[in-house]
């Protein structure tokens, strides 16, 4: 079924949009709008980071030694091939090559998982040691001025991280359910486009939490 | 609203873009870590930056399509980051200046260790039972102050108490 012809009304044009054209740009711009929120959302705790960091520097420098550099690498690694497959997913819907779309789609969900299972071995062995945020510190190994307050900047802004990796990954199998059921052409993929943003701004953030809290300190 | 829908056809980015612009994410990163493992001083924390920033690009310019969408996308994003940038900035001249023209004579920043929960207090039954009668309406600002008060400052609570 040809769409783009602007005479033709397809059932996934709404009636208060002139064309399909229209519709998708006003998504886009609303996805956009809800992403600025969501930068802004994350601002207050960078700029916690940023605050505490210019407060006690050899405090945050002694301990982004007890994070794991090669498991935020391999995070970074992993989110970032997320990414790339969730592009790919879209170009697919694009050429309308739907079962490579749903099979993109499903690999992003899984590097979603392994992103959260690799989160679930540094979080779990951080808690064994007593390396937690405010007055739940109980680690003595780091030398410096309030140690906790890193972690405390560690677990709220990872901890938020991972709240959108797994509302990534019910959206992202929402649009695998919608992509079998048939929703979607070479001609309408908006939803799918508008999931494919968010999932790269949790991969935007990342890419900025793994040197700000693995690498520098 | 004028109808042209020719010119609104999609534009399809060849594959061979994805997988560039993801090699070069993944190179970024390497590159991120190995220069992080050597002592550059202040240049560790700038290098990183520019390395992030550059990554970012790459995911908002090709992934994100800025690059080919409408202009307006990129003035939403690059506002939020305006923003963003001016809520730190405005944030650190205040603590970070604070008491320098005028001194500060309630709620001072303390910077000095504040220590929510030292390492026999809890081993301790007199202690921990002594907690225990504090109540349900004990926070951990009680603790807070308790513990400051040991450091024999002006303050007795940290700053926003």
């Amino acid at each position: 079924m040809s769409t783009t012809h602007a005479d033709a009304h397809p059932k996934f044009l709404q009636h208060h949009f002139g064309t399909a054209f229209q519709q998708q740009e006003s998504s886009k711009l609303g996805m956009w709008l809800f992403l600025l929120t969501e930068v802004l959302f994350f601002g207050g705790l960078f700029c916690a980071y940023a605050v505490f960091n210019a407060w006690y520097p050899e405090t945050f420098v002694n301990a982004h030694k007890a994070l794991s550099w090669q498991l935020g690498g391999l995070n970074t690694m992993v989110l970032i091939i997320s990414s790339v497959t969730v592009a790919l997913a879209i170009r697919s819907m694009q050429l309308g090559k739907k079962k490579l779309t749903f099979n993109l789609l499903a690999i992003t969900v899984l590097l979603a998982f392994v992103f959260l299972v690799i989160k679930y071995f540094e979080y779990s062995h951080k808690i064994h040691l007593g390396q937690l945020p405010g007055n739940l510190y109980t680690y003595t190994g780091i030398e410096g001025t309030n140690p906790h307050l890193f972690f405390s900047v560690y677990f709220m802004l990872t901890g938020l991280h991972g709240v959108h990796v797994v509302a990534g990954i019910i959206a992202i199998s929402w649009m695998m359910y919608r992509v079998h059921r048939g929703d979607f052409s070479a001609e309408y993929y908006t939803p799918i486009e508008m999931t494919g943003l968010y999932w790269h701004l949790v991969d935007l953030v990342w890419i900025f939490l793994f040197p700000m809290l693995y690498l520098i300190g | 609203m004028t109808t042209h829908s020719e010119e609104h056809k999609t534009h399809i980015l060849p594959l061979s873009l994805y997988l560039n612009v993801g090699a070069a994410l993944l190179t970024l990163t390497v590159l991120t870590v190995v220069v992080a493992r050597m002592d550059l001083g202040v240049w560790n924390a700038i290098l990183a930056m520019v390395i992030a920033v550059s990554k970012a690009s790459l995911v908002a310019l090709f992934f994100m399509h800025l690059k080919y969408d409408n202009k307006l996308y990129a003035v939403v994003f690059v506002g939020s980051l305006a923003f963003l940038g001016l809520f730190i900035i405005l944030s650190m001249a205040d603590t970070e200046t604070r008491g320098d023209l005028d001194p500060i004579r309630e709620n001072p920043i303390v910077r000095e260790a504040i220590i929510y929960r030292d390492s026999t207090r809890f081993t301790n039954g007199h202690e921990t039972s002594e907690l225990d009668t504090a109540g349900a309406a004990t926070d951990s600002a009680d603790v807070v102050s308790d513990s400051t008060a040991t450091h024999s400052t002006d303050s007795q609570t940290p700053d926003g108490h």
